[in-house]
């Protein structure tokens, strides 16, 4: 697809394409530099950015985005997509409500029943997927309308207000544990374990030799369909722990939770350095993309620009972090290309 | 894309007519239209037919440069921003006292423009158009948010409404349908008839040998998006006509019909097959399904697990019809097929 390998004149490969691999590689560290440089201009114009409760409401919602966003990696590392994470969050997050103001099951009953939902449209999309081989793009956009047009039915024009849930079931978005907010450690702890997947057990070196070599991964005998089947099955699983964050986060539930919100994660998916033509990305850089998102919308409300700006600038965000990777992935072959050669 | 093998094979012609996908489509059409009228008296009147084709005019108009994108393997997901976007910004310039025959021209500028945006990216850049077009989905509805904000416009002159709302004289075909006619008589004819249709075919089967046998990919390629960037803008114009309002979030969710619309109609997601008739027919079906749940009284939200499920079986259908006929011809031994012809198959569908 790329018109990769055009070789343009002279140039200082090695220096330069090991600086472009070291910031390529250390995309955490850039992002995190970026970060750092923003806040102190926002500090400067809005000095009430800088405050322990401003960064942790920041910080709260970052981590519900970066649930489902680790679980969006996972599908983008094997070269797939999953555009349905906001209505799997919509509709986990509609049914725990209802079961509570219902009180058809107790807190902990619900909360499981909201993780087995999300497993089983995860694997819906996974059988889709593998099993009857519809590419990932046009699965995830049918069952993103069926999984709502199945909320919308359920719902109807029903809301679940806030007095309907258990009291102290929404205390977990506010609460803390020594100073880390219990949200992000959430969202640490899934990171953590996901991290730790991938790089030390056979499943998590297959899904990355699915994405990047589909074929190469097919001759070795790694079981391919299995690992993309697995990918979406757990994506489906942190859509539901984000779906059931939505409700301690937002409160009121409606048919029409969540809607809008998978630009949010695919965009701190690609942000943080997951390649989307699959193969490489870290779990921990999907995270932090979207804490960089989070940080990017509280910035331009603190700034004085209206809301509106938000879905604009998330669509130049994502626009730029695939150039950039494009870009950078070229200058690095062109690089070692030259290397070779000498 | 197995009708032209099918039909090859002698004997069993009426069979292969009976499995090409056209014939299943006015099947499937002729069946709703039975049910459609077996739910209400009111679905077989003139007047009903007129409505439930008005209503799908935007997303059919869309389609067709979608066919073309999705044929040479590239998608535009970003389609019903670029809608949006064109509502937006005509009700804005309207408001601030642009007369309409100038605000009009520079809407379908920027259609093109933000269609280049896509292509240069796509095409020029090398990057995949599914996340391109996610980007610019999210970028293109931002701007008509940035440009008219949470307001709407309705104040437009009745000339204007009457292109959206009003029939050709004397009939109940309403306009907008005239224009999807025109639009696919003239994409039909460059697709199926002209050397530019039969290269971006060549790109859709195979970019690699398209390019040494001398197509340019890639202007190709930015020409499709800058056309389907233009022929949005036009589709979301029509809508605020046919509405007789501009708004920011006009035509969101379209892209899902729009896309469903085009593989219905039996064009290949991964590029090289399907036809303009054959998605004119899929505009049809999923018309009259509409209107038939609509008349069943089920709502609009509701109505997208019919359509999401559509989506998907669009692809299923045909992937286990291929896979069935290879195993029926293997089965009778008509042609053993070489071992890596099977392989070749296998990964095509993945």
């Amino acid at each position: 697809m790329a018109d990769s390998g055009v070789v343009v004149g002279p140039m200082p490969a090695r220096t330069r394409g090991q600086w472009l691999a070291v910031v390529a590689r250390q995309r955490e560290l850039s992002l995190l530099a970026i970060m750092l440089v923003l806040g102190g201009l926002v500090t400067l114009t809005a000095p009430q950015f800088l405050t322990v409760s401003n960064l942790s409401q920041v910080a709260v919602l970052a981590a519900l985005i970066a649930t489902a966003a680790v679980g969006e990696a996972l599908v983008v590392i094997t070269r797939n997509v999953d555009l349905s994470v906001e209505a799997t969050m919509g509709l986990v997050a509609y049914c725990v409500a209802s079961l509570l103001e219902r009180h058809a099951l107790d807190t902990p009953g619900a909360i499981a029943f909201g993780l087995g939902l999300g497993l089983v449209l995860g694997m819906i999309n996974g059988v889709v997927v593998t099993v009857f081989r519809v590419p990932a793009i046009v699965a995830t956009l049918g069952t993103l309308s069926v999984f709502r047009g199945v909320d919308y039915l359920i719902a109807g024009s029903h809301q679940v207000p806030l007095a309907g849930l258990p009291p102290g079931f929404t205390d977990a978005a506010r609460d803390s544990v020594l100073g880390i907010p219990i949200f992000v450690l959430i969202a640490m702890i899934i990171v953590v374990i996901g991290s730790a997947i991938l790089r030390w057990t056979r499943f998590g070196r297959q899904l990355y030799a699915v994405g990047s070599n589909p074929e190469a991964a097919a001759i070795l005998g790694i079981p391919s369909r299995l690992v993309v089947f697995t990918a979406f099955t757990l994506c489906g699983l942190l859509a539901g722990v984000a779906g059931i964050l939505y409700i301690m986060e937002f409160g009121t539930i409606n048919g029409t939770s969540a809607t809008g919100l998978v630009l949010a994660v695919v965009a701190a998916v690609v942000v943080g350095g997951v390649n989307i033509f699959g193969g490489s990305g870290t779990l921990a850089g999907a995270a932090l993309g979207a804490l960089f998102l989070g940080f990017i919308a509280n910035a331009l409300i603190l700034v004085g620009l209206s809301q509106f700006w938000l879905q604009a600038i998330y669509g130049l965000v994502i626009l730029i972090a695939v150039s950039a990777d494009a870009i950078i992935l070229r200058r690095i072959q062109r690089a070692t290309a030259a290397r070779r050669v000498r | 894309m197995s009708a032209s093998v099918a039909s090859a094979r002698s004997g069993r012609s009426w069979l292969s007519a009976l499995a090409r996908w056209e014939t299943l489509l006015i099947g499937a059409i002729a069946g709703l239209i039975v049910l459609g009228a077996l739910l209400s008296p009111f679905f077989l009147t003139p007047g009903n037919f007129a409505n439930l084709i008005a209503a799908l005019m935007e997303v059919a108009i869309m389609a067709l440069p979608m066919t073309l994108i999705i044929v040479a393997g590239e998608i535009d997901l970003s389609v019903e921003s670029m809608a949006g976007l064109a509502s937006s910004l005509l009700g804005f310039l309207w408001a601030a006292g642009v007369p309409l025959g100038v605000a009009i021209p520079v809407v379908l500028l920027v259609g093109a423009l933000g269609g280049l945006l896509n292509g240069l990216l796509v095409a020029r850049g090398g990057l995949p158009s599914l996340v391109v077009t996610l980007g610019t989905l999210a970028l293109f509805r931002g701007l008509a948010l940035i440009v008219l904000g949470p307001r709407g416009i309705s104040n437009f002159p009745p000339a204007f409404t009457e292109l959206g709302f009003g029939h050709v004289p004397g009939t109940l075909i309403p306009w907008p349908f005239v224009i999807f006619l025109g639009l696919a008589a003239i994409l039909g004819i460059v697709l199926h008839r002209t050397w530019i249709g039969r290269q971006i075919y060549a790109i859709g089967k195979n970019t690699g040998a398209a390019r040494f046998s001398g197509v340019r990919v890639v202007r190709v390629r930015t020409g499709l998006f800058v056309l389907s960037g233009l022929v949005a803008a036009l589709a979301g114009i029509i809508l605020t006509s046919r509405l007789s309002s501009a708004r920011a979030d006009a035509g969101a969710g379209m892209t899902l019909t729009v896309v469903t619309v085009v593989l219905l109609g039996g064009v290949n997601i991964f590029g090289g097959s399907g036809t303009i008739p054959g998605v004119a027919l899929a505009v049809i079906a999923v018309a009259v399904m509409q209107n038939a749940l609509r008349l069943a009284s089920v709502t609009v939200e509701v109505q997208s697990i019919a359509l999401g499920l559509l989506l998907i079986l669009s692809v299923v259908i045909p992937n286990f019809a291929h896979r069935a006929k290879s195993a029926i011809d293997r089965v009778r031994g008509a042609r053993p097929p070489p071992a890596d012809s099977v392989r070749h198959g296998e990964t095509a569908s993945w």
